[in-house]
C-alpha cells in the first residue's frame, strides 16, 4: 500500500486524504484567533495520528486532552492516559513499532522522566512525533517557560524543530510527521515551543479546512520491519542488539549510531523543501547579529526595531532546526557579523555553545543576554546588553 | 495464514540460509495442535541460543514459543536480561527496546496493532525476568493489569538478577544471601501472582517448568484468555544454575524440588469468572455438546 496512492480517498472519519504538497502550499486557510494548544488540536485533526498517549504537566495538559476529544470524535485512533512519561514514551515506542503514527506531549520534568526513550526510539528507527512545550525543570520547582529542556536532548539523535509562533507550530506539528517518516530519515522528531509564550497565548493563524488529511502512515516505507507479523520474521532484533565483548559488535553499535546521525542530517532535504530553509534571515549583513531560536527571536526582532530608531543596524537570523543544525547556514549568515548575540530562555546557554562550536572566529558571540525560571525577557533587556557591550568596545577602541 | 508470509520466492530459494529454509519447511506456524511436543520433531521458531549450558530458561523458551496458538500473528516483547540473548534467534517479530518497560510496551503495541487490524487477532505476548517485572519494571506491569491491557505477561522467575551477575531482586527468598543483599535478603519474596489476581489479571499462573504439559496448557490458555477478556500472567521457575551454584545438569532437579507441597513453586492456577465462562466457549468437548441437545 503506498500512501501516494491513498491521495484522493478518505480516511475513516471521512476527512478527504490530500496530496500534502496540496495541503501545505496551495489549500485556502482561513484565519484563526488561537492558543498554541489549540493549535496543536488543529493541526491533529489533519494529520491521521493513529495512537496518541498523553500525561498531564502544565503547559501541555491542555493540548494533550483536546488530542482525547479529537480521539472521541473519532479522528485519532487510539489514545488513553499512561502511568507516567517514561511509560508514556515507551508506550508510544510500542505502538510505533507496531506500525502506527504516534503523537505525544510533554515538558520539562516529564521531558527529564522519559529520557531513557529517546535515544531508543532512534536507534529503534520509530518516527514518532514529540511536542515538547517547554518549561523549566525542578529544582526549585517551576512550570514556567524555560529551554533548558531542548538543550538536554540535543545528542539523543531526535530531530528537534523550535517554532517560534502559533503559526510555525501548526506547520512545524503537520510537515515534522513527513520529514519524520521518510524512509531515509524515519526518526523520532521533538516539535518545542516555548511553554506559556507560545501554548497559551492566542495569535493569527492560518488553517486549512479539517476536511483535509495527510496520508496516513506506511508503516512498510520502513528502514526497518514493523513489528506486526505482516513481514518473514528475521531472526534479527528489530534494534541490533548486541551485547557481546567483539570487534564486530563494537562495529555494528558504532555504525548504526552512525547511520542514525546520517539519517538526521539527511532529513535536511526535505526540511528545508517543506520550511523554506532551515534558517530564516533579516537584514543578516548587519555587523550586529542577533541569533537565535523560539520566541527569543521575536524579542530579538522588537530589540532591533528599538535599535533602529537610535540608528544601530541590528539583523536577525533564526534557527527553525536544533537538529540538524543548520551548521552551514549559519556560518555564511554570520559570515559578514563583528558582533553576534545570543539571546535565551535558559541559564545554561546551550545555543551560544552550538553557535560557537560552528563559526569561525567565535569570539564574537556573547552569550547573551539569558534569562531563566520563568523570567521574561522584555526586547529593553537586549538593547541594553547590546549597548553596553557596543559601548565596551568603543572603550577598548579608543582607549 | 500459516506459512504465506514467509515463503520464499522459488528465485531466491538457494540462497536463503538452510535455517530459514528449515523455517518454511518444517515450521510449525499455522499448525492447530501445535505444542510442546513439536519440540524435536520439527523446525523450532528458536535457532540456539546464548544462554549458559543447562540453563533452564533456554527449555522454558522452547516451550513457550512451541506452545504460542498462533505464532504466526504473534509479537513477543522482551526487556534486558538473560533472555534478551535468545530473542534475537527467535523467528517471531519480538522487540527489546529497554530494560523493565515491557508492559508498556507491549500497551501501546496491542493497542495499535488492534486500531491497524481491526478484523485480525494479533497476540502480543511479554516474556521478561524477575527484574524487569517486579522490581525496575512493576509499577508498568501492574498499570497495564489495572488498564485491562489485553495481552500476557509472561515471568522467567530465576529469583536473582542473572545478566549483571546475581544481585538480590525482589523474587528472591527471604535470607538469601547474594550481593546487594550481602547479609541476606531482609523481606520476603513478592508475592505477584496474588498480586496479579486482585490487579484485574484473568489468569493466573505459577509453576516450574519441569512439566510441558503443564506448561502448555497454560500458555495457551493465557494467550487465549488475553486475547478475549484481559490480562494474564504466568510466573514460571526457571532457576539460574550459574548462580546458585548447580551443575548442568542438575537444573529439572531443582525445580522438581520447588515444587512439591507446600513449596514456593507448588503450581497455582487462577482463573476469573469471566475467563471460566469464555474458556467454557472455546472448550470443543463443550461446544459439541451443545450441538447436540441444540
Ligand atoms: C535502566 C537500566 N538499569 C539497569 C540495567 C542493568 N541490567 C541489565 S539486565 C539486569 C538484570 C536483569 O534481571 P532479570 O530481569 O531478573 O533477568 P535475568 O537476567 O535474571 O534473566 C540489569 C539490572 C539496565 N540495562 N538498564
Ligand atoms: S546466568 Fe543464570 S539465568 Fe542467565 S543464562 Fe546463565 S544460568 Fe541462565
Amino acid at each position: 500500500m503506498d500512501s501516494k496512492s491513498l491521495i484522493g480517498t478518505y480516511n475513516k472519519k471521512g476527512q478527504k486524504i490530500v496530496d500534502p504538497d496540496y495541503l501545505f502550499f496551495e489549500a485556502p486557510r482561513e484565519r484563526h484567533f488561537m492558543t498554541g494548544s489549540e493549535v496543536v488540536r488543529e493541526a491533529i485533526k489533519r494529520a491521521n495520528v493513529d495512537v496518541s498517549i498523553a500525561y498531564p504537566i502544565t503547559p501541555q495538559s491542555e493540548a494533550a486532552a483536546m488530542v482525547g476529544d479529537l480521539y472521541v470524535e473519532g479522528y485519532v485512533g487510539e489514545y488513553f492516559r499512561g502511568e507516567n512519561e517514561f511509560a508514556v514514551m515507551s508506550e508510544c515506542a510500542g505502538a510505533s513499532f507496531g506500525g502506527a503514527r504516534v503523537f505525544t506531549t510533554t515538558s520539562g520534568p516529564g521531558t527529564l522522566r522519559a529520557y531513557e526513550n529517546f535515544p531508543m526510539w532512534v536507534g529503534s528507527r520509530l518516527p514518532i512525533m514529540l511536542n515538547m512545550m517547554v518549561r523549566g525543570v525542578n529544582s526549585p520547582l517551576s512550570i514556567q517557560p524555560d529551554t533548558l529542556e531542548i538543550g538536554l536532548i540535543i545528542d539523543t539523535g531526535m530531530l528537534i524543530w523550535h517554532a517560534e509562533s502559533a503559526q510555525e507550530f501548526f506547520d512545524f506539528l503537520l510537515k515534522g510527521f513527513l520529514v519524520a517518516e521518510e524512509p531515509d530519515v524515519h526518526l523520532p522528531i521533538a516539535v518545542c515551543i516555548d511553554g506559556f509564550f507560545v501554548s497559551h497565548t492566542k495569535d493569527d493563524v492560518l488553517i486549512p479546512s479539517a476536511d483535509f488529511v495527510i496520508p496516513p502512515y506506511n508503516p512498510y516505507r520502513n528502514p526497518m520491519p514493523a513489528m506486526d507479523m505482516e513481514s518473514p520474521p528475521v531472526r534479527m532484533m528489530r534494534d541490533p542488539f548486541v551485547m557481546k565483548s567483539n570487534y564486530i559488535s563494537y562495529a555494528t553499535q558504532a555504525s548504526w549510531q552512525q547511520e542514525t546521525r546520517a539519517a538526521c542530517e539527511r532529513s535536511r532535504k526535505h526540511t528545508i523543501r517543506l520550511l523554506g530553509g532551515l534558517i530564516e534571515e533579516d537584514n543578516s549583513d548587519a555587523e550586529i547579529l542577533i541569533v537565535s531560536s523560539g520566541t527569543a527571536v521575536a524579542q530579538g526582532r522588537e530589540a532591533k526595531r528599538l535599535l533602529a530608531e537610535e540608528g544601530i543596524k541590528v539583523g536577525i537570523v533564526k534557527i527553525k532546526t536544533i537538529r540538524p543544525f543548520p551548521y552551514e547556514e549559519v556560518r555564511q549568515a554570520t559570515k559578514n557579523a563583528k558582533i553576534i548575540f545570543v539571546p535565551e530562555f535558559n541559564v545554561a546557554g546551550w545555543m551560544a555553545r552550538e553557535i560557537k562550536s560552528t563559526i569561525p572566529d567565535n569570539h564574537r558571540v556573547i552569550a547573551g543576554p539569558h534569562v531563566a525560571g520563568g523570567m521574561t525577557m522584555p526586547p529593553e533587556v537586549i538593547v541594553t546588553e547590546i549597548k553596553k557591550v557596543l559601548a565596551k568596545k568603543k572603550e577598548t577602541v579608543h582607549g | 495464514m500459516g506459512k504465506e508470509k514467509i515463503k520464499i520466492n522459488p528465485e531466491f530459494y538457494d540462497i536463503m540460509p538452510v535455517e530459514y529454509q528449515e523455517l518454511v519447511e518444517e515450521g510449525t506456524y499455522g499448525k492447530e495442535d501445535r505444542g510442546w511436543k513439536d519440540v524435536g520433531e520439527s523446525k523450532e521458531l528458536i535457532e540456539e541460543h546464548s544462554l549458559c549450558a543447562g540453563c533452564p530458561e533456554s527449555i522454558a523458551f522452547r516451550y513457550v514459543l512451541a506452545c504460542l496458538p498462533a505464532p504466526e500473528d504473534t509479537i513477543m516483547v522482551g526487556s534486558t536480561g538473560c533472555t534478551s540473548l535468545v530473542f534475537p534467534h527467535v523467528a517471531v517479530h519480538n522487540i527489546h527496546s529497554l530494560f523493565g518497560n515491557q508492559n508498556a510496551v507491549a500497551s501501546g503495541l496491542k493497542r495499535a496493532l488492534s486500531y491497524r487490524f481491526p478484523d485480525k487477532v494479533k497476540d502480543v505476548v511479554v516474556l521478561a525476568g524477575d527484574g524487569a517485572t517486579v522490581d525496575i519494571g512493576l509499577d508498568m506491569t501492574l498499570q497495564s493489569w489495572f488498564r485491562q491491557e489485553k495481552f500476557t505477561t509472561i515471568c522467567f522467575d530465576n529469583e536473582l538478577y542473572a545478566n549483571t551477575g546475581g544481585q538480590s531482586s525482589g523474587l528472591m527468598q527471604k535470607g538469601f544471601v547474594a550481593k546487594m543483599a550481602p547479609a541476606g535478603k531482609k523481606f520476603d519474596k513478592v508475592n505477584l501472582p496474588e498480586i496479579a489476581k486482585v490487579s484485574g489479571c484473568h489468569y493466573v499462573a505459577k509453576m516450574t517448568v519441569s512439566k510441558p504439559n503443564r506448561v502448555e496448557k497454560a500458555i495457551r490458555q493465557a494467550i487465549l484468555i488475553a486475547r478475549e477478556v484481559g490480562p494474564t500472567y504466568i510466573q514460571l521457575y526457571t532457576p539460574c544454575i550459574l548462580e546458585i551454584g548447580k551443575q548442568m545438569m542438575e537444573g529439572l532437579q531443582e525445580m522438581r524440588d520447588s515444587e512439591g507441597p507446600n513449596k514456593r513453586f507448588e503450581f497455582e492456577e487462577y482463573i476469573s469468572e469471566e475467563a471460566k465462562a469464555y474458556l467454557e466457549t472455546i472448550d470443543p468437548k463443550k461446544k459439541k455438546k451443545k450441538a447436540i441437545t441444540a
